[in-house]
């Protein structure tokens, strides 16, 4: 049980009960769909970027519990950031859950909460997908985000 | 709508002596493995079998003392091995019982052998206008082939609807046979729900209508017994990995009438009885459809397969696999928050299931942490996912070797699955 709760810790737990800006953003600017096959995992991300700093963020969809909880991380995280910044996030929250690297937890923030999941290659999937989609509406790709 | 055959196979009349599940297990070397330190309890049948002992050998024995090619060479072990190859073939057809061993084409799997069909018969018998009828309950299988074939053919894919229960509605199966129905696509058993649908009257009502039926028996053949001429379908598709036997070998049966009228589906060696560069004369049946080098050992695995299940009856088989099921649905009903998908009265023994509030996928991770292996996902069946309106199900599927002590198992699991999320 101990390996579990590194896996689902109480952040991740309460951001899958209660998911941060789980709506559709009526003044979005960028928009992508993610969909993970495996699963059935799906995603609508919504961002409003204006002088190149993502200003608000939403989604809507249905997931596991490790998807919906970084997708609502990562909206959390992402007010506020430029575009590059979001972008380098990407690379230090792929690294952190594919165990590529260990980035240092302060430019982490809360997201640090999913180190367990490099323990579970399996969910990485699951934990990526909000990101992936995040990347599509940044660059403003139409087409559906796939992880699989 | 069922005839008594169907309802036999979901009854069990008493065959003897139960099976001995303690000596069966033995049977099994995998089952004695350990995950993540937890006595492993399998419950991922449907997806695959765990192999006996006995196929695991028969397929050793091939390579280390037998191996050869087939229906080539003259010598001793090259005649030894065609024997062998074709006594499976044997085998598989009184297994289901076929008229005919050249009506016995072996190919990859169930999947292999929808294709064939999808592309020979295709070519040879489906026309623009056409239709081609399957049922809202099928695995991706048995749905994009002939999605292929009707676009190649400007042909026209048509779904018969399920009901709540997860059951075909037989009237308007009906109703959607026409005069430009060229083939009925159904399957057996939903590898989903574990349904079993009423082939044999699927079959007479599209005879009616002068159609032929494929069925795709990939979730069937190991849990009840299959006769194909009783049934009177014209193909009949099935895995061997899902039936206790190896990995990469499964069956197609065909009416031989329809067979002789459909081009080859692959070409090379084996399917030719003489080739110049003018002109090629195709090998007789079933070879037409066996081009290469066949998986020789995996034949022989399936045989032995075959052997396995026929030394224990699936009958028996069938009988335990009920019980269980009914001790199953019993320990997860108790479990809060279950609800069970598919409830189709003598279903085969398939669990789906959904935990409300937790996704599957978590339930699965949480679940193999204690040693438990079920599939989680869609199934490749995603049109039924969608016509439940979930993403996903958690699902056991059982076999002839598991226990009531594994699903009180799973029970349990299911228990702290719920605890880690409240």
């Amino acid at each position: 049980m101990s390996d579990l709760r590194e896996l689902y810790q109480e952040v991740i737990l309460d951001h899958h009960k209660r998911p941060r800006n789980f709506h559709k953003l009526e003044d979005a600017n960028r928009h992508a769909e993610g969909f993970n096959p495996l699963c059935g995992d799906k995603i609508q991300l919504y961002l409003r970027v204006e002088d190149g700093i993502v200003r608000d963020a939403g989604f809507e969809g249905s997931g596991c519990a490790i998807s919906t909880a970084s997708a609502s991380l990562m909206t959390e995280m992402l007010k506020g950031k430029t575009e590059a910044e979001s972008e380098a996030l990407f690379e230090k929250f792929h690294d952190l859950v594919t165990g590529k690297s260990m980035p240092d937890s302060a430019s982490l923030g809360k997201l640090a909460v999913f180190s367990g999941v490099r323990e579970y290659p399996v969910r990485v999937k699951c934990a990526v997908l909000a990101w992936h989609t995040l990347r599509a509406a940044l660059q403003g790709s139409l087409e559906r985000v796939a992880t699989e | 709508m069922k005839s008594t055959e169907e309802v036999t196979s979901g009854e069990f009349a008493g065959t003897g002596p139960s099976i001995d599940v303690e000596r069966v297990r033995r049977d099994f070397p995998l089952l004695e493995e350990k995950v993540h330190g937890r006595k492993l309890a399998y419950l991922d049948n449907a997806a695959t079998t765990q192999k006996p002992r006995q196929v695991i050998d028969a397929m050793m024995q091939f390579y280390t003392s037998g191996c050869s090619n087939v229906h080539r060479g003259v010598h001793l072990l090259s005649e030894r091995a065609t024997a062998n190859y074709e006594s499976a073939r044997s085998r598989l057809r009184r297994f289901i019982n076929a008229r005919d061993d050249r009506e016995i084409v072996f190919v990859r799997g169930a999947t292999e052998a929808i294709n064939l069909v999808a592309s020979s018969f295709g070519k040879a018998h489906v026309k623009p206008g056409d239709e081609i009828l399957i049922t809202g309950m099928e695995h991706h299988s048995n749905i994009v082939p002939w999605q292929v074939v009707c676009e190649e053919r400007g042909a026209r894919l048509r779904v018969v609807p399920i009901n709540l229960a997860g059951e075909l509605l037989v009237e308007e199966y009906e109703k959607l046979l026409n005069p430009r129905t060229s083939l009925v696509a159904v399957t057996h058993v939903s590898n989903a729900l574990g349904t079993v649908n009423p082939v044999r009257h699927i079959v007479e009502m599209a005879h009616r209508n002068g159609t032929p039926v494929l069925i795709d028996g990939a979730q069937a053949v190991q849990h009840l017994r299959v006769d194909v001429q009783a049934l009177d379908c014209d193909f009949y598709a099935f895995s061997g990995h899902k039936m206790y036997g190896p990995t990469g070998i499964g069956v197609l049966y065909g009416k031989e009438r329809w067979l002789e009228s459909m081009p080859p589906y692959q070409a090379g060696g084996d399917m030719i009885t003489s080739v110049t560069f003018e002109k090629t004369i195709y090998a007789k049946l079933p070879h037409k459809f066996e081009a290469g080098t066949p998986d020789i050992a995996g034949v022989i695995g399936l045989g032995a397969a075959v052997d396995y299940l026929e030394s224990l009856g699936v009958d028996r088989i069938a009988e335990h696999e009920h019980a269980l099921l009914e001790y199953g649905t019993k320990v997860l009903q108790a479990v809060p928050g279950v609800r069970i998908i598919g409830t189709a009265p003598g279903k085969t023994s398939v669990l789906s299931f959904t935990l409300e509030g937790v996704h599957p996928h978590d339930v699965g991770t949480i679940l193999d942490q204690e040693g438990i292996a079920i599939r989680t996902g869609h199934h490749c069946a995603q049109p039924v996912m969608d016509f439940f309106r979930i993403p996903a199900t958690a699902r056991a599927s059982l076999a002839l070797y598991n226990t009531r002590e594994e699903l009180d198992t799973l029970a349990a699991g299911l228990r702290r699955v719920a605890e880690v999320f409240n």
